[in-house]
């Protein structure tokens, strides 16, 4: 097991340099930052002094390397448009994302799975039909509309939910809170309806479609010829059955969230760090852009690694054959 | 004689497809004593399974009993829903299946398994279900039981895997077991251990076995009676010695003939011709009558007839046929 982790945090070393690699290469397409430092009034002899400060007159490689040594150690340079530490402004920022995506990642699970559950044991009932019709919605509408129509129902016409913003939050240690303040709860909910609106949809319809194929396995059968109770059958054989592709797809879906919050942060003025990389890539803030590139890619390799684990918890065969493996 | 364990009358099976109206299991009607192995044998199709899984309730959607009195001791079973359904399969009614490899839940450990079961049905305490689920394990012949508590299914063989299901079948003390091809999915080698199990543990505890097989030598080996089945209906039903030595019915005969025998030596085996028809197409009159050699016009009209003796023919075999 522990060989295995070994094994696994070697293999994510190498996705997060191949991830710098990509997105550094990127950059130098996105536009040239010193444009957007200097002043209409410049020289051209500022701009080169700029440019040697910045190292941005180095080649490529060499950039690079610089980065990922800066980064190694946890130093990811100053921010060209704000002139602070990069990784100052990102813990400011992260937890209103970390937050915003908590709660739409366990909106999503939970009612994801149990919605698939009950369209699934229910499969001809008309609530379950009109909750499978319904969810297309959820699949085919793109995040900015559906945030779009929330802020125009919830806000603007009903005026019960704030339609941008966090609210009030409170400091705690270096964190800070939406979720300790009556508003920042109550702003917290629409954006995080729309963020997760989709994955909850998504987990729902695979999780009805596996729970269809298990309900038709033999053991199933066998655990309703035993006399075993409804909630016995449905939860403790069949679900935990469908669990191993469930939980893949919701892991990658909770990376998803993360990264995809950019559009609701958008929409919602959400001060995370979201909207922090569309206002570094309309200002080419190099040092930002890669940094928030290198935090995603982090936590997907992180996500990836605990799905990966849960496999082992959940289905007893993998264990064995791991060892059979190493024998 | 002692009032019969399950009693069967006239049991319908319907289908409604969108083009006819099927019925898997036509008029069909027996009993089963306590401790007796009913053996059901017929080809794929006839109606074996169907009759088995109309018994326990589990008898999938759109295919439903139109009519006719399923009776386990003094209760009526058709027709039970919810709880009252739940509280025979597993009490009442123990079902062994015919693969062992995908009968069991593969996430849980088979202990586990076992002691729910018995939970569910019988009023002891967790610490004692455990307990006793040890000992149908032992029972059933699992070695080293204690240690195997807490395996998961992938870690036993085929027939280890079939010993925890008839163990399972019968952790709650049913009064019947269904056994429906309880040896088809295992090796050769390991059928005859299986079925000699099913057999002593039924016989210790006076269990009632409706064994549904098409193989003829576990009926020869296990059962005490034997129904053959043919196209949804009884053709015949009898001691097993009986059917099997002098068979009344044609069909019967005619599996009996198809069958290798040891005694027979090399000799060349009959073959029945033709195959069963579909149930969407029978034909008028006896659903047996195109390969029957003993048609007559009777046959292609009308329906065979009710059970008369032990087979439901209008021509039945002869003494002299037999012979």
């Amino acid at each position: 097991m522990l060989a295995f982790i070994i094994q696994r945090i070697f293999q994510s070393v190498v996705v997060l340099l191949l991830v710098g690699l990509v997105a550094f290469s990127m950059f130098r397409f996105v536009g040239d930052p010193i444009d957007n430092m200097l002043g209409q009034e410049r020289t051209g002899a500022d701009i080169e002094r700029l440019r040697t400060q910045l190292g941005l007159d180095q080649p490529f490689p060499v950039q690079y390397a610089k980065f990922l040594t800066n980064a190694a150690q946890g130093n990811f340079g100053v921010s060209y448009r704000q002139g602070r530490p990069v990784s100052d402004i990102l813990a400011e920022r992260a937890p209103a994302t970390l937050e915003l995506a908590a709660v739409s990642g366990l909106f999503a699970m939970v009612l994801g799975v149990a919605l698939g559950v009950f369209t699934a044991i229910r499969r001809d009932g008309f609530t379950s039909n009109a909750i499978m019709t319904v969810s297309l919605i959820g699949v085919s509408l793109p995040t900015f509309l559906i945030g779009i129509l929330l802020i125009y129902l919830f806000s603007v016409e009903l005026g019960w939910l704030p339609s941008f913003g966090r609210g009030e939050t409170v400091q705690v240690g270096g964190w800070t809170t939406g979720f300790l303040t009556a508003s920042g709860l109550k702003a917290l909910i629409l954006p995080a309806i729309t963020l997760g609106l989709y994955q909850m949809t998504l987990i729902m319809r695979l999780v009805r479609s596996e729970m269809l194929e298990v309900l038709r396995a033999d053991y199933i059968r066998f655990a309703r010829a035993r006399g075993l109770r409804d909630r016995s059958v449905y939860f403790r054989h069949a679900l935990k059955n469908t669990l191993v592709p469930v939980i893949t797809v919701t892991g990658l879906q909770l990376g998803a969230i993360i990264a995809f919050a950019i559009i609701t942060e958008t929409v919602f003025q959400w001060p995370g760090v979201g909207l922090l990389f569309i206002n570094a890539i309309q200002f080419v803030d190099i040092p930002v852009m890669a940094a928030y590139l290198m935090l995603i890619s982090v936590m997907f390799v992180g996500i990836n690694l605990i799905v990966d684990l849960l496999y082992f918890a959940i289905d007893p065969r993998l264990r064995v054959d791991r060892v059979e493996a190493k024998a | 004689m002692t009032p019969p364990i399950l009693s069967v009358r006239d049991l319908v099976v319907e289908i409604p497809t969108r083009n006819a109206l099927l019925r898997p299991v036509d008029r069909v009607s027996f009993d089963i004593a306590a401790g007796e192995i009913l053996g059901v044998v017929g080809e794929s199709g006839a109606g074996k399974s169907m009759t088995g899984n109309a018994v326990i309730g589990l008898l999938d959607r759109p295919a439903h009993i139109a009519s006719g009195e399923i009776w386990l001791k003094d209760k009526r079973i058709d027709g039970l829903k919810g709880e009252g359904l739940r509280k025979v399969r597993g009490k009442g009614i123990g079902m062994v299946f015919q693969d062992p490899l995908t009968s069991l839940n593969p996430l849980l450990p088979i202990g586990e398994q076992i002691s729910e079961t018995i939970l569910e049905h019988l009023p002891v305490s967790k610490s004692e279900a455990e307990a006793r689920a040890l000992a149908a394990l032992e029972e059933v012949g699992i070695p080293a039981a204690k240690a195997r508590m807490g395996s998961y299914p992938h870690e036993f063989s085929g027939g280890m895997r079939q010993r925890v299901v008839i163990a399972l079948a019968l952790c709650a003390e049913p009064d019947l077991v269904i056994a429906d091809e309880p040896t088809t999915a295992l090796d050769v080698s390991v059928q005859a251990q299986i079925i000699a199990l099913l057999k002593r543990l039924c016989r210790d505890r006076g269990t009632a076995v409706m064994l549904v097989t098409h193989d003829m030598g576990v009926i020869a080996e296990t059962a005490d009676r034997v129904a053959v089945m043919y196209a949804g209906r009884l053709a015949e039903l009898g001691p097993v010695r009986d059917v099997l030595t002098a068979a009344s019915h044609p069909y019967t005969a005619g599996l009996m003939g198809s069958t290798p025998l040891a005694s027979k030596g090399l000799a060349r085996l009959n073959q029945i011709p033709g195959s069963m028809p579909r149930l969407g197409a029978l034909p008028t009159g006896c659903a047996f009558h195109p390969r029957c050699p003993k048609t007559q016009e009777k046959c292609r009209v009308d329906p065979a007839p009710p059970m008369q003796g032990r087979a439901a023919c209008w021509y039945p075999m002869t003494v002299e046929e037999i012979a």
